[in-house]
C-alpha cells in the first residue's frame, strides 16, 4: 500500500512522515515518533488509556488513523511537563495517589487536561463524568477524582 | 488489533466523496467519525478495500432550522449536537438521549449520520429518529432521495442505504407546543450500550391525547416503532390508568434479542417499565 505524506505537530514540534493508511494514531506516536507517554490497551475504543487532544479535543488515538492527524496539532501526556517541571496536573496526581500501576494514567492525564482547560472550577460529578470514558484497572477512581479536584485547586491559586 | 490495508480517500466536497464512492462500489465505505467503523477495522470483523474519509468535506456538519424543519449534517458531531442551542429548542428528546450515549471522547469525534448508517439496535438514535419522524437525506453520484427514519433501519446493523448512497442530512420536525418527550434508558453503567431504551412523545390538547409515538432501543431491530401502544393512547387523558395500560403492551409488542447483560424476557420487563417512565415524564412536559 502506497504510502501517505503527513504534516503535524505534536507537543508544539512539527513531524514529517509518510504512513501507510492503516497506521493508527496510537501506534504512529508510540512507534514512528517514539513518543511512548500514550498507552495502547484495548485496541477498541473502550479503555481510554490512548486518549490524547487533537485539536484541543480528547480523542481515542486507537479509533484515529495517523493520516487523519495530518495538519492538526496533537498533543499527549509526554509533552505536559515543561521544562523538567511537572503541570499541576501531574503533580496533583502525584501528591494525591492518582496512579498505582500507573498504565490507565496517560489517558486519565489527557481527559482531565481537556476538562480543566474547558472547565477551570469543575464540580465533584463533572469530574466523575469526565473520567468515566476511561477505566483503571486497578479501581483507583477515588484518588484520580480527588487528584483531578486538587489540580483545578492549585491552577486557581496559581492564576491568583 | 490492526486494520488490514486498505487504500485512503480524502475527498474534498461531497460531489467528490459521492463519486468516489460509486467508483469503488462495492469495496469502498465512507470514514465518518469512525467510532463504530475502526473498531471494527480493528478487530478485522470489517475489511473496507478503501476507505473515503469525508472528515474534511465543508457544510457536512450544519445544523440549522429550515421551516418546521431541524436539520443536520450527517457529520455533526455527537458533542456538538448535545451542546447544541438549536438542537435543545426544537428537539430536546434527542439531548436527553444523547446524555446516554457513550463518553467524551467518542462524542467528540461520533457523528450522527456515522451512527445511524451503522445502525446498532442497542443505540439511542434511530429510536429518537423513529419517534420523531424524522427523514434521512441520502445521496448517491446520480440522485438524491429521502428515506423516513421509520424505513431506514431494515435489521441489525442494516439500512435502505443503497450501493453508492451515503447519509448527507437528517431532518427532524420541530417540537411543537402541547407536545412533551422523554427518553428512558437502562443501561449496565452510564454510557455503556443499552440493554433497553424507550422514546416517547405525546401531544395533549383539550385534556386529551390527540398523538402518541413510542419507540424502543434494545429490540431487533434499531428503530422501531410500537404501534400498538401509540394507538391505545390517542383519546385518553394519559391518565395513570391509561399510561399502565399502554406500557404493558410495550412488553408484547417488542422482539427482544438476548444480549450479555439482559435475557429476552429481562428485556420485556425493561420495555415495559421504560414506556411507562417515559410517558408519564412525557406527559408532564406536555402540559
Amino acid at each position: 500500500m502506497a504510502l501517505i505524506p503527513i504534516s503535524l505537530k505534536v507537543n508544539g514540534t512539527r513531524f514529517e512522515r509518510a504512513v501507510e493508511p492503516r497506521r493508527l494514531l496510537s501506534d504512529f506516536l508510540r512507534e514512528d515518533l517514539g513518543l511512548k507517554a500514550t498507552h495502547v490497551g484495548c485496541e477498541h475504543g473502550v479503555c481510554g488509556t490512548c486518549t490524547v487532544l487533537m485539536d484541543g479535543e480528547a480523542v481515542r488515538s486507537c479509533l484515529s488513523f495517523a493520516v487523519q492527524a495530518d495538519g492538526c496539532e496533537v498533543r499527549t501526556a509526554d509533552g505536559l511537563a515543561q521544562g523538567g517541571k511537572l503541570s499541576a496536573l501531574q503533580q496533583a496526581f502525584w501528591e494525591k495517589h492518582g496512579l498505582q500501576c500507573g498504565f490507565c494514567t496517560p489517558g486519565m492525564l489527557m481527559v482531565a487536561t481537556e476538562l480543566l482547560e474547558r472547565n477551570a472550577k469543575p464540580t465533584k460529578a463533572e469530574i466523575e463524568e469526565a473520567v468515566s470514558s476511561n477505566l483503571c484497572r486497578c479501581t483507583g477512581y477515588y484518588n484520580i477524582v480527588e487528584s483531578v479536584q486538587r489540580a483545578a485547586e492549585m491552577m486557581q491559586e496559581g492564576a491568583k | 488489533m490492526k486494520p488490514a490495508p486498505f487504500e485512503y480517500v480524502r475527498p474534498g466536497s461531497l460531489a467528490e466523496a459521492l463519486d468516489a464512492l460509486a467508483r469503488h462500489a462495492p469495496a469502498g465505505r465512507i470514514l465518518a467519525g469512525g467510532q463504530s467503523l475502526v473498531p471494527m477495522m480493528n478487530l478485522r470483523l470489517v475489511k473496507p478495500a478503501v476507505l473515503i474519509d469525508i472528515n474534511r468535506v465543508p457544510g457536512l456538519a450544519d445544523i440549522r432550522v429550515d421551516g418546521g424543519e431541524l436539520v443536520i449534517g450527517a457529520l455533526a458531531r455527537h458533542a456538538a449536537l448535545l451542546a447544541s442551542e438549536l438542537v435543545a429548542k426544537h428537539c430536546p428528546l434527542m439531548v436527553e438521549a444523547y446524555r446516554c450515549v457513550a463518553h467524551g471522547p467518542i462524542r467528540n469525534r461520533g457523528t450522527l449520520g456515522g451512527n445511524i448508517s451503522h445502525a446498532d439496535p442497542a443505540s439511542e438514535m434511530p429510536a429518537v429518529l423513529a419517534a420523531c419522524d424524522a427523514k434521512i437525506g441520502v445521496r448517491s453520484a446520480k440522485r438524491a432521495r429521502t428515506i423516513p427514519a421509520t424505513e431506514f433501519f431494515t435489521g441489525p446493523l442494516t439500512t435502505a442505504l443503497a450501493e453508492g448512497e451515503m447519509v448527507t442530512e437528517i431532518r427532524i420536525p420541530t417540537a411543537k407546543p402541547g407536545q412533551g418527550a422523554a427518553w428512558q434508558e437502562a443501561a449496565n453503567r452510564q454510557g455503556d450500550f443499552a440493554m433497553a431504551g424507550v422514546a416517547a412523545i405525546v401531544t395533549v390538547a383539550g385534556g386529551k391525547c390527540t398523538h402518541a409515538s413510542v419507540a424502543v432501543a434494545g429490540m431487533e431491530r434499531p428503530g422501531v416503532r410500537l404501534p400498538a401502544v401509540e394507538k391505545k393512547l390517542v383519546g385518553t387523558t394519559l391518565d395513570d390508568a391509561a399510561i399502565t395500560a399502554a406500557a404493558s403492551m410495550a412488553s408484547e409488542a417488542v422482539r427482544p434479542s438476548g444480549s450479555y447483560h439482559a435475557d429476552p424476557i429481562y428485556k420485556r420487563e425493561l420495555a415495559e417499565t421504560l414506556t411507562a417512565r417515559a410517558l408519564a415524564a412525557a406527559r408532564e412536559r406536555a402540559r
